[in-house]
């Protein structure tokens, strides 16, 4: 199979609302992107930009009062006798007996909080154990054997007395890898880190992100790694995607966002970071006023009360479109467009 | 007050211990300690940043605690030189002793959401310093808060409303105004900007530096995010397990480290940058208990450059070229990588 042409994941124009009693909450409107196997995926943001929400669509687990509205989420995957199919995640039921099977099985997710992803009461080996015994046909012992081999790829140390331990027995560093050990543990072809060493520290989280580098490169599986650290996203990333209020304002790889930025939201988000290396005690570039309120998103282009680029007549009135500039990179700025 | 440097520093810290004890079985024997902060010394200048750092549970919290009274240190002294030029140590003072100077000390929190009170408005947060501290008039008092805020970049026509009507960075803002309600002139920011988002950081950074300049403060900023540290700081301290590894100016500890924990800091930090890779250095295991540390140096399971000397004899904090602290056997032998700032 061609891999490296072929998406392992579509998603084409999602939308997901919360239909709540003030309003509709639109936490993700209209987005689209490719995941391709060996990619490591970055989605980055700030507060309310609908990064997690994207993250929940598709495992199926957005709560109510949200629901996915429209838009297509397509895996293509290969069915145990080989042959290729096409599975659209958004018209799976989310309980239903092959969204169960997805969810852990090909697509697996590093939440933010391991401690609070791990059940207090059962050890680590049980929820490992659990999930290998859901997704793949094998006893409790070889299910064991699986799990072991898990926690030392990850690098935990004595695993055998580690894998009868509860989740408040280990460090900071550990639960999170055994978090990933568990996510790894049924093959996904998409793994997915939400914000995995936000709650982690400096040194940890370099053990961490390495430890995922080493074992995407292993394994050529895809990561879709949502964070709004943009020194993580710079050097975790192959291809990034800034969202901003539920709205995808520029995709590239990541050199380009990084060096090449054509969004003023990215340009200003990545002035705005005080570096190693700028300038100490100076006036950082701001970003004027802050996040609106999900009720009241502007009209036009979302970002146009912030935007150093306003343009009077046209941000405020339509939606800019996403176009592509230059290779592989797309915005949604009027400042592109013919 | 003249703007020219002071000998004198604002706040010194000689040896403070905070030990918390562990205690165990029906009657509650202790039966140990959490040596939280274990004999450390510093100092700040008046009108400088001090930035102290260090990943989580290595005491930099308790010891700004300390330096405010939130707790009683085990041992030391804190020696605060107060606005009519007498020098007090903070550490021996009784409550009633100490009420006319926390005045002069006041704290930023960490979490805009969980430090003001709901129900309370504008007005009654930054006031209630004002009130308590003796100013009973209400048009006074409403005269004052509408400055403060005013200083902080908020519309005092603001003053009546709720907390829950602001984002986090303007309720950050409310946070500063009320530290500064009383003219304080040391500032305790602990993890001020951490818990903003990215694009209100800077703002709040760009604010804490006009203010600083414009009332004269000093501020202690306590943090785990060397960028922002490296670019708000004076003189950085790093701390690790309760003891403090290195301090110098925030230059030269970013330009030429002499502590090897501070470089793997350094080299643990993700860059912004795609170009350049980090995060390649090898720093095995992880952060040791301040109940039970290591002998020796507590950074000696983790450090490459360990000897046996490190394993059996804490190395003494000393000063290692003028103005640059570190306490490593090994700082006037080993060469470690910096960052280099271009």
């Amino acid at each position: 199979m061609d891999n490296a042409s072929r998406p392992l994941l579509q998603v084409k124009d999602l939308r997901v609302h919360f239909f709540m009693d003030e309003g509709v909450v639109k936490a993700v409107d209209g987005i689209s992107f490719d995941i391709h196997p060996g990619q490591v995926f970055g989605i980055v943001g700030e507060s309310g930009c609908g990064k997690s929400v994207t993250m929940k669509a598709l495992l199926r687990i957005v709560e109510p009062p949200g629901r996915i509205v429209s838009g297509e989420m397509l895996l293509h995957r290969t069915r145990k006798d080989g042959t290729a199919e096409t599975v659209d995640l958004a018209q799976l039921h989310p309980r239903g007996q092959e969204m169960r099977e997805v969810r852990g099985g090909e697509i697996a997710l590093i939440p933010q909080e391991p401690m609070a992803a791990f059940s207090p009461v059962h050890t680590i080996g049980n929820q490992i154990i659990e999930t290998i015994r859901l997704h793949r046909d094998v006893n409790e012992r070889a299910a064991r054997k699986i799990a072991l081999q898990q926690l030392r790829n990850v690098g935990v140390p004595s695993p055998e007395q580690r894998l009868d331990e509860f989740s408040w027995q280990l460090s900071g560093g550990l639960r999170q890898r055994a978090m990933i050990a568990m996510a790894l543990s049924c093959n996904p072809l998409i793994l997915i880190a939400d914000e995995p060493t936000t709650a982690v520290d400096v040194t940890t989280q370099a053990q961490v992100l390495r430890l995922l580098r080493r074992l995407q490169e292993e394994r050529n599986s895809a990561i879709i790694f949502i964070t709004h650290d943009l020194g993580v996203i710079a050097q975790m990333a192959d291809y990034v995607t800034v969202m901003y209020l539920g709205l995808v304002m520029e995709q590239g790889p990541v050199d380009q966002i990084f060096h090449a930025p054509k969004h003023p939201y990215t340009r200003a988000l990545l002035e705005s970071i005080p570096s190693i290396h700028t300038e100490p005690r100076i006036d950082l570039p701001t970003i004027s006023g802050s996040i609106p309120h999900p009720f009241n998103r502007p009209a036009g282009c979302s970002f146009h009360p912030r935007c150093t680029e306003f343009m009077a007549g046209v941000c405020d009135q339509q939606t800019p479109a996403l176009i592509p500039v230059g290779e592989k990179q797309l915005v949604s700025c009027f400042l592109y467009h013919p | 007050m003249s703007t020219q440097p002071t000998p004198a520093p604002l706040l010194e810290v000689r040896n403070l211990k905070k030990y918390f004890p562990i205690r165990k079985g029906f009657l509650r024997k202790t039966v140990g300690y959490v040596r939280a902060v274990d004999d450390i010394n510093f100092f700040i200048n008046e009108g400088e940043t001090l930035g102290l750092v260090g990943e989580s549970g290595c005491g930099k919290t308790t010891a700004s605690r300390c330096i405010l009274r939130a707790h009683t240190p085990t041992s030391g002294q804190m020696l605060f030189r107060t606005d009519k030029g007498d020098v007090v140590d903070l550490a021996q003072l009784s409550r009633p002793q100490l009420k006319p100077l926390r005045a002069q000390m006041q704290m930023i929190f960490q979490d805009p959401y969980g430090s003001l009170n709901p129900r309370m408005t504008l007005f009654d947060i930054v006031g209630e310093p004002l009130y308590v501290t003796g100013m009973r008039n209400r048009k006074e008092r409403e005269d004052r808060v509408a400055e403060l805020l005013g200083l902080v970049g908020l519309r005092p026509e603001f003053m009546q409303r709720f907390p829950h009507a602001f984002s986090g960075g303007q309720r950050q803002r409310i946070g500063i105004a009320r530290a500064l309600a009383l003219n304080p002139r040391l500032v305790v920011a602990d993890e001020p900007v951490s818990a903003l988002d990215v694009s209100v950081q800077a703002q709040t950074l760009n604010l804490l530096l006009n203010l600083q300049k414009r009332l004269h403060l000093t501020y202690l900023f306590v943090s785990h995010n060397l960028s922002v540290v490296k670019h708000i700081c004076d003189r950085v301290t790093v701390m690790y397990v309760g003891k403090i590894v290195e301090t110098a100016t925030a230059q030269e500890l970013f330009a030429r480290p002499r502590h090897p924990y501070t470089a793997a800091l350094l080299a643990a930090l993700p860059v912004a940058d795609p170009r350049i890779k980090t995060g390649n250095v090898e720093l095995a295991g992880e952060v040791a208990s301040p109940a039970r540390p290591p002998s020796g140096c507590y950074f000696h399971p983790r450090c490459s450059f360990c000897v046996d000397q490190c394993r059996t004899e804490a190395p003494a904090y000393r000063e290692i070229t003028p103005g640059h602290y570190a306490a490593c056997h090994r700082a006037d032998e080993i060469n470690l990588a910096g960052i280099s700032s271009g």
